[in-house]
């Protein structure tokens, strides 16, 4: 990758780090951990692989993405926004009475949303009926969806992954966010789901693991799943729950927290060197 | 006697005759045979997708179906479908108000044989709770195949229940069928009974068991669950003064808790429901089922007679 480009993904990272936590902040209550840990993939999704169009979201032929592990919605609506879809300044407005930002994605509410999610193990189902779908209407858009590891422990994301498999949906994409904690504790102690790659191997995935983080790795796992055929790819990505502000990294506690008037800063004036 | 035809064969007929002139595709969770849906699949192999037996997924697909634009039938017994898959149909479907038509057979004691876990008697009190889902309980296989041309005239879920058992047909051809509608298939002054699916059959022959003994009763059917039907409720409580609900599920939130919401609001009249009384089914033969749980002529005939004689 040049570094030129390397450069701009991470400085649009950054702003959608600064859009969680403003947002978060603004809210009193929201999911900062995983919303962090998601915002480098989510940022190369919507800025260099993914064909969307700010001023048409409803365009036909656009891929697709649903945010399975939908409470890190502050991670999508921040990259909505820096896309163009709505703007920045409304992501102040997230959980708010009379906001279209619900706490959880809400299709009809939310320019560039593609689907409601929010209920964990349910986004990746539908994710991949919209990959059927393009089968179906001979189309070649392509359908991403993000699933939480804990998510993973849902017995519905294995009926997923059997359906996308059995109908050779190589139009999808999906990545698991392996941050390693939820609400609980670590993922490990709760209800080990792991093996992915192993598990989602034997579901019949191709599956590239990766370090989530690294931009230049998230890049050829996106390059190298457009050339899968025949069945559906998984990218594992291991993650940093809280990735770039220094106390919410690997910290359960900032699963569904927001930061005080005093930790915003800090997390801001973190966050804003990467700018 | 009049054909005998089970409304889940008018379910899978219809959708393979609307197969031709509407664009949608069919979902199924391994019971194709039984829901009947395996008569579009037989037609249109390439619309048809078995989901195996995953229902919770099968519904969320749909969802991703329709949001992507394609019309789609997701069908299962209406334990597996409204029970099993109730949160994916509440979050991924009726939240997002996506044209998903759910095709539930195999409702209420009429099963018969494979007993309580099969014999689903909660699912319009389910789908009841889910706003702006629309839902159709047809009474025989004319009126079957007229909810579901309906349904893919619906703009947004719909949640049809079919039934297992061949039941009298009742409709003739030219039946106009119209959803949120009741409609009256008997005048009568005395009592209203209210009925839908498969107690229309024995809501008919109850009044002609009450006519017997002087008593003149009105019979409408209800086939739209929800939205119900207020005008003709309202009706029915002021010109009647008392209204017998029939349903083949239980008395809980089903059909008989939408009369008396309505009733209570706007006429309050007596109103007594017919129905399972909070109970489970169990293992036998539909008639002998219906015996034990007071789904007969009969028994409709003696709660019309008690709502009379709780008129004020």
């Amino acid at each position: 990758m040049e570094l030129e480009k390397l450069n701009q993904l991470k400085k649009t990272a950054a702003k959608i780090r600064l859009g969680i936590i403003e947002s978060v902040h603004a809210a009193k209550s929201g999911h900062p951990g995983g919303s962090l840990s998601i915002a480098d993939i989510i940022t190369y999704l919507y800025f260099e692989e993914m064909n969307v169009d700010p001023k048409n979201p409803k365009w036909e032929d656009r891929d697709r993405f649903v945010l399975s592990k939908g409470h890190t919605a502050p991670a999508l609506y921040a990259t909505l926004a820096e896309k163009g879809f709505f703007p920045v300044d409304a992501l102040k407005t997230l959980r708010k009475v009379d906001s279209f930002l619900q706490g959880h994605p809400d299709m009809k509410g939310t320019p560039g949303v593609d689907m409601s999610s929010g209920s964990l193990g349910l986004g990746f189902s539908s994710a991949c009926g919209m990959a059927l779908a393009a089968k179906i209407q001979g189309k070649d858009f392509r359908v991403y969806s993000i699933v939480g590891d804990g998510e993973s422990e849902e017995g519905q994301i294995w009926e997923a992954a059997m359906f996308a498999a059995h109908y050779k949906l190589d139009n999808l994409c999906v990545v698991f966010d392996f941050n390693g904690l939820q609400i609980d504790g670590p993922v490990s102690e709760v209800m080990n789901p792991a093996p992915h790659d192993k598990k989602l191997e034997a579901f019949g995935f191709h599956v590239i693991s990766i370090d989530g983080h690294d931009f230049e790795q998230i890049e050829a796992a996106f390059k190298e799943a457009r050339e899968v055929k025949g069945k559906p790819c998984a990218i594992v990505a291991t993650t940093v729950k809280g990735k770039g502000v220094s106390f919410m990294e690997n910290q359960v506690n900032w699963h569904g927290a927001a930061p005080n008037d005093e930790q915003y800063e800090i997390a801001v004036a973190e966050i804003s060197k990467s700018l | 006697m009049a054909e005998k035809i089970a409304t889940r064969d008018a379910y899978g007929n219809a959708l393979a005759e609307f197969g031709e002139k509407y664009d949608f595709v069919v979902l199924d969770a391994d019971l194709a045979a039984a829901t009947k849906t395996g008569t579009f699949k037989k037609k249109f192999p390439e619309r048809f997708f078995d989901c195996g037996i995953a229902e919770g997924n099968m519904m969320s697909v749909a969802a991703g179906l329709a949001a992507t634009g394609v019309p789609v039938f997701a069908s299962s017994f209406a334990m597996f479908a409204a029970g099993r898959a109730f949160e994916q149909i509440r979050n991924s479907i009726g939240y997002p108000h996506l044209n998903v038509k759910i095709g539930a057979t195999h409702a209420g004691v009429t099963v018969g044989e494979d007993g309580a876990t099969h014999q689903c008697l909660e699912d319009i009190a389910l789908m009841r709770t889910i706003p702006k889902m629309t839902i159709l309980n047809p009474a025989d296989a004319v009126e079957a195949r007229a909810c579901v041309e309906a349904a893919l005239n619906i703009d947004g879920p719909v949640y049809m229940r079919f039934g297992r058992l061949a039941v009298p047909v009742i409709f003739g051809d030219d039946y106009k069928f119209e959803v949120g509608r009741g409609v009256d298939l008997v005048k009568g002054n005395d009592v209203t009974i209210i009925a839908t699916g498969f107690m229309v059959g024995p809501a008919l022959d109850a009044a002609k068991l009450l006519a017997n003994e002087g008593i003149s009763a009105r019979v409408i059917n209800m086939a739209t669950i929800k939205p119900i039907d207020k005008d003709i409720i309202i009706d029915a409580a002021r010109s009647t003064g008392a209204i017998v609900a029939a349903e083949e599920h239980n008395v809980i939130g089903g059909l008989g808790s939408a009369v008396a919401e309505v009733v209570c609001e706007s006429f309050p009249v007596p109103v007594v429901r017919v129905g399972t009384q909070d109970c489970y089914g169990r293992s036998g033969t539909p008639a002998a089922l219906c015996e034990i749980y007071g789904l007969t002529p009969e028994c409709i005939a003696a709660k019309a007679k008690l709502a009379i004689s709780l008129k004020k």
